[in-house]
């Protein structure tokens, strides 16, 4: 009695079934930045039913809602526009300063490291809560004892006038390495201005 | 190896575990949280970042990290950051580290985990996961809404 309804929903179930699915829609998106000395890196992107390898500036994979993944490329240009101010706000790149000091000496700088305090401290100002690792060296003149003291005394100096300079770290951790990593390799007992020295690395 | 030998050796591996400073916000701008453990904390300079802390800004807000291998992650606006992993051992520099992004922005510089274990490192979105060899990168999680 209802036959005459059969056709018609048939051909509306039917319509459903050949649907063509909806096309992906575009999802997540990954681009490859040229790394801050100019050098571009690799990135591997998996997606659920793929994977890509970026290797080149500005290289973009772009996943899809079918688990598909696309290349494409942009622009230094079109990532400053969409994403500059977040790029903006990287933390500044970790560094490391060197100051030598003076023969057995923990606290007189050598003459060419007086004037790069002063940069160093002014550097250490712009940072925003920075942790700061203070470590001491020595040359190989006087006693590995002695030398152990010594590297300790030169870094607690240098600690002292960053905390002198109004520099609010989240931590400074100072250590002294005695005669036991030197810039320069030498005999025991020889004296080696570069190897009475203090490391300022910075993050 | 045995699994249950590698196991044994994973547990004594030295780990960065929840409630431990695997980072520290250097930078943060508009509204941002860190949500710890159920509770959301201000996202400020000189807060430290613990494995299993997800970052949350809103749509003015930016936070840079520092973490302890020198990766340095900033999230954009409207973005959820979640440091799944971190593993560090600043004597060997190997280590592992896993976050996520689940919508917003991410851009990547990585650090010293990426340089001595690169397979270690990964960074996922809803849609992919990327394998990282010394680089620097964005995600972007899904689409402009229109």
């Amino acid at each position: 009695m209802w036959g005459f309804l059969l056709i018609p929903a048939a051909m509306i179930v039917g319509a459903f079934l050949t649907q063509p699915e909806p096309p992906p829609q575009p999802t997540d998106t990954i681009i490859l930045l040229p790394d801050e000395d100019g050098s571009v890196g690799t990135l591997v992107v998996s997606g659920s039913t793929g994977q890509t390898t970026l290797n080149s500036a500005y290289a973009t994979a772009q996943a899809d809602s079918a688990g598909g993944l696309s290349a494409g490329t942009t622009s230094a240009a079109a990532v400053e526009n969409e994403f500059g101010a977040m790029l903006a706000a990287t933390p500044a790149a970790p560094r490391s300063f060197v100051v030598t000091f003076k023969s057995g000496s923990a606290d007189t700088l050598s003459a060419e490291s007086q004037a790069e305090v002063d940069e160093i401290k002014r550097y250490l100002l712009t940072l925003p809560a920075p942790e700061i690792q203070v470590i001491g060296h020595t040359d190989r003149v006087g006693s590995v004892e002695d030398n152990d003291r010594l590297s300790r005394a030169r870094a607690d100096t240098v600690k002292q006038f960053i905390s002198d300079a109004g520099v609010t770290a989240v931590r400074i951790d100072s250590s002294g390495r005695g005669e036991r990593e030197p810039v320069v390799a030498t005999a025991d007992g020889r004296a080696e201005a570069r190897n009475r020295r203090v490391e300022i690395r910075v993050r | 190896m045995r699994p249950a030998v590698a196991l044994l050796m994973l547990s004594l591996a030295p780990l960065t575990l929840a409630g431990e400073a695997a980072g520290t916000i250097k930078i943060s701008r508009g509204d941002a949280h860190i949500v710890r453990g159920g509770q959301q904390l201000p996202a400020t300079p000189g807060q430290h970042v613990e494995v299993s802390d997800s970052i949350l800004t809103g749509s003015d807000g930016t936070v840079g990290i520092t973490l302890n291998d020198d990766t340095r992650l900033t999230a954009g606006p409207d973005s959820t950051l979640e440091l799944r992993r971190f593993v560090f051992d600043s004597t060997t520099h190997q280590g592992s580290l896993d976050a996520s992004v689940q919508r917003g922005s991410l851009s990547v510089i990585s650090g010293k985990i990426a340089k001595a274990s690169p397979e270690a490192v990964s960074f996922s979105s809803p849609s992919v996961t990327l394998g990282v060899r010394g680089t620097r990168f964005i995600i972007k999680a899904g689409q402009e809404e229109n």
